[in-house]
């Protein structure tokens, strides 16, 4: 059967024996399963019981509670949807972080762009000078900000005293909360830009050029097209997170053009309609997945979490 | 090259923006008028006196620590083990799974929080310490389990294999041949999960009670409310918490590239 | 001093055994084996990587597992050493069952490809890390540390890290490492895989001498040949999952017995041809219209005769007369390089096929294009059933 010879040992009748039980099979040799594979899924565990109890579980019962309270249907999305109201403070979320998005793209290419093409030591700086930001808390910088920005604030005084206008409404105002978040989230944008930029060999564009396209065409037609990826996921990332922002608008938006977070919060803390509440959460929840399957899918292989490391 | 001069002198002004306007708060915080008017009027550290005197807001910084600390070593433990794990099984879906444990990073927070609020309301775990310490566990995991996960990468699985041969069992080669290799990547980990948890402010705000707040959100009570300028020397004194703490994770993660060099 | 490790109780084992209606001899072998592998099958899936596998391994052997990639000499010696369990079968060491022994109760030494040698240790403190698990006193472990290092001629590195460490170095602390605690087997997967041919012949010369002075039983797994030649008491050439042949480095040169093995070990002319007939133990083959003997018989009706080309001498056309102990072919001298201790020559076959020939008295300059004859001792031609395979990749 399975082999020919055996060894040289000068008694060969028990190997013979041996050879011919292997050659009988089954019902002499037992199988013995592939031991401790399951031992690593032991250490899942723990991880996994906390995470479902404490943040799947909590999604879910928002989602129930969405369409139990006060009573079993759909009557809170039903008000979601008709509502204007909420309509409004939906459109205006989605435009702040749509917005966001925007500038934090225009002012993330270049930089991560420059990235690419510094020396080593020059660009690691680049990286600290971007993740330094993240170190600090988000409380912390829009408390800063509100120091700038308010109406005697030192911004509002140079405007005053070099152009005579103002004071101008930084504060408690969108221009105030997209400035704030735009600061807060621009690492997000950089950080998956920059490790798309950096797999783009550097030679394609003087072969655009040897091919006679102008610099700015050639950046148009290839080297945009090929960072497409990294700005998907950045794009991405800064949307959905600027979505869920509370902290930023609560401190520097106006009351009276509040985004969803601070919907959600007015509706189940202030009036207790933990419907309403919920059905929003659910709502940003699923604009959340949709976003990210759209584009997900147009930006395989750039991670999401890029720069949470470090 | 003028483009890259360009392209510097715009990287500069990013730079500026990024971090300048963040540091008012340190020349606020030794303001000697009570107000937040910029530019602060004299020097003096009347409000850092009255953070460290003031019994509410030593409460607050103790039970940051507090919950910073617990959440770091439960997140750390967890995200070890699941890192580990992750990294030995082998079945469809383990993206899935991967991706389980990652999506609190991505999931709006205000979501979390309300869940959270409604689940804690009926376990009676607002403003206890398991209730916070599990709520910014849930947030600090995903980042344990990255940065572990990219320390293994850099391990050879065979130095786990010879060490079983040369008659180590399975805790044993943990303890003397995994985790020290995964050190920095575990220190950086908990470093951030400790950092994660300092800073952690929405679902804080909606799993308080008056009996136990957190630093920020004592930060936030306290802007809402009230012009103290105190928070401008809180601030301070949590930022440059975050930064330390930060710098060495930073420091541990440099020595990570060294050592797989 | 040895710890014993393996410590299944005997007579479990021989109840086991029984089960199995082994008769007392095959026990008997089991027990005396180094390594004992009964009909040992590792599938994955379907796919079965190590099929139907059955060895032994006498105590104190030097045993080298020989094959291209993918033939299961790995997960063999995986399976010995207890990082993959097999599917079927039964695999003994020094007569203990191991199937059920985690590899680190299996006492047994392993030297890696890539050394595996722990960075974060010094090259004492990786020599200690089997002794601490055994729980020997620091002041015995430093001598045998010391034993170890001069055993391996690396007496003056042990406070040194692994990292500042040349690759050679590297594997004799590995060596040192898995020998310090005296396992009666010693694993070794390629290790010399990644090193300069000059230092992986000097330290083949090491590992011979290493294990005449331990005594243990060494496997040693390689897809180089010559390697294997050089260092194995005996050798299992591994194809496809399988063992094609057992023996010593000289019966599988000489007496291959597959096509594979002769291809696979040295260099070789093969003839492929149908039988005239067979004759008091001498075959006739009949070779592009040549009658061609070799000894020995074969039921197959496709033969070929495997020749070695030391065997083989070149002669210029019409100086040869035939003879019934001297077979003789018509070739063309495709091309011939001087070797220094001898020529080697590349010559087109009747049938189209290379063959080659080494004359190690030459002093003719055989020029490509020229005709030739080649002639060998009948008895040196090795008669083996034509498989079909064509050449045999040596990576």
């Amino acid at each position: 059967m399975g082999y020919r010879e055996l060894t040289g040992m000068s008694d060969l009748s028990p190997i013979r024996e041996l050879n011919k039980l292997s050659a009988a099979g089954g019902n002499t040799t037992r199988p013995t399963r592939e031991p401790r594979n399951w031992r690593p899924f032991l250490l899942l565990i723990p991880a996994f019981i906390i995470v479902s109890f404490f943040f799947l579980a909590p999604l879910i019962d928002v989602f129930i509670r969405s369409i139990t309270d006060p009573s079993l249907g759909i009557q809170n999305y039903v008000w979601l949807f008709t509502t204007p109201t909420n309509m409004v403070v939906a459109g205006r979320t989605f435009g702040t972080s749509f917005l966001v998005t925007i500038v934090c793209l225009l002012i993330a290419y270049p930089y991560a762009y420059l990235m690419t093409i510094v020396s080593d030591r020059t660009r690691n700086m680049l990286q600290l000078f971007i993740m330094l930001p993240l170190w600090t808390s988000i409380l912390v910088r829009t408390l800063a900000w509100m120091v700038l920005l308010q109406d005697t604030g030192p911004i509002n005084g140079l405007l005053e005293s070099v152009f005579g206008i103002g004071p101008l409404p930084l504060i408690r105002s969108t221009f105030g909360v997209a400035l704030g978040m735009t600061q807060v989230l621009l690492p997000f944008m950089v950080l998956p830009l920059y490790s798309a930029l950096a797999k783009i060999d550097k030679r394609l564009l003087p072969a655009a050029a040897n091919l006679g396209a102008r610099p700015v065409t050639a950046f148009f037609t290839v080297y945009l097209p090929l960072s497409r990826p990294g700005i998907f996921a950045g794009s991405v990332t800064v949307f959905i997170l600027g979505l869920g922002f509370y902290i930023i608008p609560a401190l520097l938006g106006s009351s009276k053009e509040i985004m969803m977070s601070a919907l959600m919060y007015q509706q189940i803390s202030g009036f207790l309609m933990w419907g309403h509440g919920t059905a929003l959460g659910i709502f940003m929840l699923t604009t959340t997945i949709v976003v990210l399957a759209l584009v997900g899918r147009a930006s395989k292989g750039t991670s999401l979490f890029a720069g949470r490391t470090k | 090259m003028t483009l890259k001069r360009a392209l510097s002198a715009l990287a500069v002004l990013t730079v500026l923006w990024l971090l300048l306007p963040t540091l008012v708060i340190i020349p606020m915080s030794f303001n000697s008028a009570a107000s937040f008017n910029f530019p602060p009027q004299g020097f003096s550290l009347q409000w850092y006196a009255n953070f460290f005197t003031d019994p509410s807001w030593m409460r607050a910084l103790g039970s940051s620590l507090q919950v910073a600390l617990i959440t770091m070593v439960v997140a750390t433990a967890l995200g070890i083990m699941a890192a580990i794990g992750l990294s030995k099984v082998r079945f469809r879906g383990k993206s899935l799974l991967e991706n389980f444990f990652l999506t609190p990073l991505i999931v709006p927070g205000i979501v979390i929080a309300i869940g959270l609020y409604s689940l804690f309301l009926r376990f009676n775990l607002l403003g206890t310490l398991p209730g916070f310490v599990l709520a910014h566990t849930v947030v600090a995991l995903p980042l344990v389990i990255i940065n572990v996960t990219a320390s293994l990468q850099g391990v050879d699985p065979r130095l786990e294999q010879a060490s079983a041969t040369l008659g180590a069992g399975r805790l044993r080669t943990f303890f003397s041949i995994t985790l020290p290799l995964i050190m920095p990547g575990v220190t950086a980990g908990a470093l951030f999960a400790f950092v994660t948890s300092f800073d952690e402010i929405i679902l804080s705000l909606f799993i308080q009670s008056p009996q136990l707040q957190t630093l920020p959100v004592k930060i936030y009570n306290s802007v809402t409310q009230a012009s103290d300028p105190t928070v401008a020397a809180v601030a301070v004194v949590a930022m440059f918490t975050s930064v330390i703490v930060m710098l060495t994770a930073q420091f541990a993660t440099r020595k990570r590239k060294r050592v797989s060099a | 001093m040895r710890p014993d490790s393996i410590d299944a109780a005997p007579d479990i084992h021989e109840q086991e055994l029984r089960q199995l209606n082994l008769n007392t001899q095959i026990i008997g072998v089991i027990n005396d084996a180094g390594i004992s592998l009964r009909a040992v099958t590792k599938r994955y899936g379907k796919k079965a990587v190590v099929d139907d596998i059955s060895l032994v391994i006498e105590p104190g052997e030097f045993m080298t597992f020989l094959g291209p990639s993918g033939s299961g000499k790995t997960t063999t010696l995986n399976m010995i050493a207890g990082f993959v369990s097999a599917t079927e079968g039964l695999l003994h060491i020094y007569g203990k069952p191991v199937a059920k022994l985690p590899a680190h109760k299996r006492d047994i030494g392993m030297v890696f490809q890539n050394y595996a040698l722990f960075p974060h240790k010094t090259v004492a403190e990786n020599i200690a890390y089997p002794l601490d698990r055994r729980k020997i006193s620091r002041s015995e472990q430093k001598t045998m540390i010391a034993g170890a290092l001069q055993m391996v001629r690396m007496g003056e590195f042990g406070d040194r890290y692994p990292t500042e460490l040349s690759g050679g170095q590297q594997q004799r602390v590995a060596l040192a490492r898995a020998l310090v605690y005296q396992p009666r087997v010693l694993l070794m997967d390629e290790p010399l895989g990644a090193l300069d041919k000059k230092l992986r012949e000097w330290l083949q010369k090491e590992i011979k001498r290493i294990h005449r002075e331990v005594g243990s039983t060494f496997v040693y797994v390689t897809h180089d040949q010559e390697e294997a030649l050089s260092l194995s008491d005996r050798i299992a050439v591994f194809n496809n999952g399988r063992i094609e042949q057992v023996g010593s480095p000289a019966e599988l040169y000489q007496r291959p017995a597959t096509l594979f093995v002769g291809r696979f070990l040295g260099e070789s002319t093969v003839l492929s041809g149908s039988r005239v007939d067979s004759l008091h133990g001498t075959t006739t083959l009949n070779i592009s219209g040549h009658d061609i003997r070799v000894p020995g018989e074969q039921d197959s009706t496709s033969l070929a005769i495997l020749i070695r080309p030391e065997n083989i001498t070149l002669h210029d056309e019409g100086t040869v007369t035939d003879s019934t102990r001297i077979n003789s072919l018509p070739v063309i001298v495709l091309d011939s390089s001087y070797l220094g201790s001898a020529w080697r020559c590349e010559v087109q076959l009747p049938d189209g096929s290379v063959g080659t020939v080494r004359e190690a008295h030459s002093t003719i300059v055989r020029e490509p294009g020229t005709r030739a004859v080649m002639r060998w001792n009948v008895d040196s031609g090795v008669l083996l059933v034509d498989t079909g395979e064509a050449g045999v990749s040596l990576t």
